[in-house]
């Protein structure tokens, strides 16, 4: 299927954007699978796991073998490969950066303790008297 | 703890990044407006900002230096086109390394709902081709995160 770069990129988003897909490419990463080695660490139907290699090979992302009847789904290294990087990259840092300010705000938020106020020098002296 | 950001490309130009915060609106603004805050959260858990300089006024400038530990430094700097506190901010953004051709027209908008704050950055190329271009260009030389992401990205989203 020919696609200009804009379109396959379109494709790429799309393919990465679900969380499903992420994980069969993860998992091909470690080398060829069929669907059914595929799907079976996911709730879910072997078509429905057919449907996102689809959508997968649509990007260029993964490819499937004609030889045998298992055909083989194999990752795709190759130009896409690029955009894949970058996208996790991007999504890496604005993740990473997200998860900072997560822990900025929460500091932020804490209600420095105000039911005992700090006392002065003299209400200390008093205090001790 | 927040769910993980989204990435969409709703338009032929644009990279869209929401994400929602467990605070108020105008703290989240304060995050994004003060040069002493945004040094506090903006980048890589192991980057140093090494420049963090905010002319947060409508045409202002602002420009951002952060350093990986191999000491390799990606820059970015761009003017602010547009200041709504606390919903909105528009600003431009050009990377030294210019593979985007062009740089890109940014715009953040805060809506709050039950004390949480979602925040939408909508990443604007002069064209699909630059797009394209900034997306299959690498986003920073030695930032060496690579594939292997998906994994931890995986292993996040299991647990």
């Amino acid at each position: 299927m020919q696609m200009d770069p804009s379109e396959r990129l379109d494709a790429t988003f799309i393919a990465l954007a679900d969380p499903t897909r992420r994980a069969i490419l993860a998992r091909l990463k470690q080398g060829d699978a069929t669907v059914n080695e595929l799907a079976a660490p996911f709730e879910i139907s072997q078509p429905a796991v057919s449907k996102h290699l689809k959508i997968l090979e649509r990007a260029g992302l993964v490819s499937r073998s004609n030889v045998g009847t298992s055909r083989p789904v194999r990752i795709e290294a190759g130009p896409m490969r690029d955009a894949v990087d970058w996208l996790e990259k991007y999504r890496e840092f604005w993740e990473k950066s997200y998860q900072r300010l997560d822990a900025l705000l929460e500091i932020l938020q804490t209600p420095i303790n105000t039911d005992k106020p700090a006392k002065t020098k003299k209400q200390r002296k008093d205090d001790d008297a | 703890m927040p769910k993980p950001l989204t990435i969409t490309t709703p338009g032929e130009r644009d990279i869209v990044v929401v994400r929602q915060f467990d605070a108020p609106r105008d703290l989240v603004w304060l995050c994004f407006s003060k040069p002493e805050l945004m040094r506090r959260w903006y980048g890589l858990p192991d980057w140093t900002m090494t420049v963090c300089e905010m002319d947060f006024r409508v045409g202002g400038k602002w420009r951002y230096v952060t350093k990986s530990p191999g000491g390799y430094e990606m820059g970015s700097q761009g003017l602010y086109t547009e200041i709504a506190e606390p919903e909105r901010i528009g600003q431009t953004e050009y990377y030294d390394d210019d593979w985007t051709k062009g740089g890109s027209d940014n715009v953040i908008v805060f809506t709050e709902g039950d004390g949480r704050t979602t925040a939408t950055m909508t990443v604007t190329y002069s064209s699909a081709e630059a797009r394209a271009a900034a997306v299959a260009t690498p986003m920073a030389e030695g930032m060496e995160i690579g594939f292997k992401r998906l994994d931890d990205l995986l292993a996040e989203e299991r647990a």
